[in-house]
């Protein structure tokens, strides 16, 4: 009984001791980014493996919810008589939720795991032990950079798949359930709310960004230099991210969209 | 390159109680133990990157725990370069980039005249054709080489070299061997080799530190050491199979697991 | 990875971000609308219920969006709901115009109505309307339906 006490205390220590290293790693990446203008092509280049490179799963999985989310909207709607409002369903799902969320936890799986692995595998390669050594500081030349470019990418991501999932929507509703276009975006335009509710998504996506990095840049830093370790680190990452990225959301729309 | 001191223990391992050592100039020490000793945490305690629980080392006269990070840096740059056991060079680069690196990082040369300096080096350890291949397509013992020329491109004082003749065949080993002698000589700088090969090591030695149980067991000229007391020593030194470290794990009579029951079918 | 192509790919979808950004905010939002605005004048009525009034709600005449509610507040002299609107200068109403809230369809949002009356003088800045009517409240409807059901009987 005392041994299982123990254990858990242990464990609520070493959480706590581990949230605290990452605040700390969190700091000295931030210090770091004061360098990258001087290499702006280290930027461009992370912006290129982190953002270009999950692009193609945002547009695919961005046009199926849209068209998806069309589809029940009408099934729903079409019992009240309310088919006009397809596209105020689709939009304020998107915008409010879905875009940043799905988005979010897309990131955290294609792009969060890439940089966990490999940052982590240069730890173990002894890489970014030999830079310390070189006196080149990795926070600055290996960490901040993917840190920044996370952050850049994952409110352009968003904007991206809100776009592609509406005009998926659109698709659907105007092609095959014969909805008419000008309906179809006038309803949206007269009552999806720039400020409430575009605004609110690009802010949520902006701070899902900043959590999903920072927890994929650090598990990668900090992890185990095995390849067990790695694996560990990899699925920490991603299931940290994505708990992350769901639990902000609920305390954001409470924040944002309060009743 | 002095050493006082020193403890460092992680968790509840101590892995060093009280290390002294000095490392002269313009001398190639060797640092040996058996495997597991941390002897590479001792190159990362020397280096900065690890703080000690008790002790100091003094890098050409500071006192590199105390130390701003700024500092550290700066002194890293003008005086250490390391070799470690993988070579540790940076994979999405290729060889020259590699080599370059440092000298990009830290200098505002123009880029012909790092060209001519990255040839120069890898000129040095024999590689120079090898510059546009990159770490993966490299074997290991070329990689090592490369990391050579990389941790030379600053021409440090001092060098350190983590285990450079483990896992290598003959040849390699004997040009590693080689160039560890002549650029001590040729570029007068400080070798700091640590390692288990004790044949190879001795054999460029100037001084020994033999390090067991976390503690200085030994340290002298490589005659000396062959001359040694102590049998533990003797044994290491010679590699003989059984001595002071035994053979035989176990230390229960064989017939105790032969036979556990005793013939009489009872434990 | 060639530094030029890096360099164009990640261009392009620095681009399409925000394209897509722009398409959002125009298209797909009420941006446009905020720009419309123009000159505002503001004119105050109170309500006895304003049912699901909310700030931003329309405010039309003759079907026709003439401006928006632009605050709601408890008048707690007067112990009736104190309704801002914001109407559009290019609009001007009779000081006897009246102000109801109103349903859109069955179960729509609530907007408010204007009837203009036929007063040479117009509302301006700061004024008050006078004749309001009231939200609906169904409980209320149906309480009276009843209520006169049972009288007939």
């Amino acid at each position: 009984m005392l041994d299982w006490l123990q254990g858990i205390g242990h464990r609520v220590f070493s959480s706590i001791s581990r949230m605290g290293r990452a605040t700390l790693f969190l700091w000295q990446c931030l210090l770091a980014l004061t360098y990258i203008p001087q290499k702006p092509m280290l930027l461009v280049r992370q912006l290129y493996s982190v953002g270009v490179q999950t692009l193609l799963i945002i547009l695919v999985a961005g046009t199926f919810v849209g068209m998806v989310l069309a589809l029940q909207a009408y099934i729903v709607l079409v019992d009240f008589g309310a088919e006009e409002s397809i596209s105020l369903m689709v939009s304020l799902s998107i915008l409010r939720e879905l875009g940043p969320v799905f988005t979010g936890l897309l990131f955290a799986g294609r792009a969060g795991s890439a940089l966990t692995a490999e940052i982590g595998l240069m730890k173990s390669t002894e890489q970014l032990s030999g830079m310390e050594m070189m006196a080149v500081n990795p926070m600055k030349y290996v960490i901040a950079p993917r840190f920044l470019a996370g952050l850049i990418s994952v409110p352009l991501l968003t904007a991206i798949f809100m776009a592609i999932a509406i005009l998926g929507g659109f698709f659907v509703a105007t092609e095959m359930l014969g909805q008419y276009e000008g309906v179809f975006w006038s309803q949206m335009q007269a009552k999806v709310d720039f400020y409430d509710d575009l605004i609110n998504g690009m802010i949520k996506s902006l701070v899902f960004g900043f959590v999903v990095v920072w927890i994929a840049v650090f598990e990668g830093y900090d992890c185990v230099p095995t390849s067990e370790g790695l694996g560990q680190a990899t699925t920490r990452t991603v299931v940290h991210g994505s708990l992350a990225v769901l639990g902000l959301d609920f305390i954001l729309t409470a924040l944002m969209f309060n009743v | 390159m002095q050493v006082r001191g020193l403890s460092f223990s992680r968790g509840s391992r101590v892995i060093f109680d009280g290390i002294d050592m000095d490392i002269r100039q313009g001398q190639v020490t060797a640092i040996m133990g058996p495997s597991g000793t941390g002897k590479t945490t001792l190159l990362k305690l020397i280096g900065g990157q690890l703080k000690p629980d008790a002790g100091t080392v003094h890098v050409a006269g500071e006192n590199i725990h105390k130390l701003s990070m700024k500092a550290l840096y700066d002194l890293r740059r003008r005086t250490m370069g390391m070799l470690f056991q993988s070579g540790a060079l940076l994979t999405d680069m290729s060889v020259f980039e590699n080599v370059a690196f440092p000298l990009r990082e830290h200098t505002r040369l123009p880029e012909r005249a790092i060209q001519q300096l990255v040839m120069l080096k890898l000129e040095v350890v024999g590689l120079r054709g090898a510059r546009d291949l990159m770490p993966a397509e490299l074997s290991g013992g070329m990689a090592r080489r490369v990391a050579l020329a990389r941790a030379i491109a600053l021409d440090p004082q001092i060098i350190m070299y983590d285990e450079p003749f483990t896992g290598q065949d003959p040849i390699s080993m004997g040009v590693i061997v080689k160039l560890i002698h002549d650029m001590n000589h040729a570029l007068g700088m400080t070798s700091v080799v640590v390692s288990h090969d004790v044949g190879e090591t001795a054999s460029i030695s100037d001084y020994i530190y033999v390090i067991s149980g976390g503690q200085v067991v030994e340290h002298g000229t490589p005659k000396s050491i062959k001359h040694s007391n102590s049998k533990w020593v003797q044994q290491f030194m010679g590699g003989l199979a059984d001595g002071p470290v035994p053979f035989h794990y176990s230390n229960t009579p064989l017939m105790d697991d032969l036979m556990p029951y005793n013939g009489r079918g009872e434990a | 990875m060639k530094t030029r192509n890096l360099e164009i790919l990640v261009g392009a979808f620095v681009v399409l971000a925000i394209l897509a950004m722009v398409l959002l905010s125009l298209k797909m939002s009420n941006l446009a609308s905020y720009g419309d605005e123009g000159d505002v004048y503001e004119v105050t009525a109170q309500f006895e219920n304003i049912g699901g009034l909310k700030v931003r709600s329309p405010v039309s005449a003759g079907g026709v969006r003439v401006g928006k509610v632009a605050n709601i507040s408890y008048n707690n002299q007067a112990f009736t709901a104190q309704v801002t609107l914001q109407l559009e200068d290019k609009y001007q109403f009779p000081l006897d115009t009246s102000a109801s809230v109103l349903t859109a369809g069955l179960l729509g949002e609530q907007y408010i109505g204007l009837v203009p009356g036929a007063d040479e003088e117009s509302l301006q800045q700061g004024d008050e309307i006078e004749l309001t009517q009231s939200a609906l409240v169904l409980e209320q409807v149906i309480g009276q339906f009843l209520y006169s059901k049972a009288q007939e009987e």
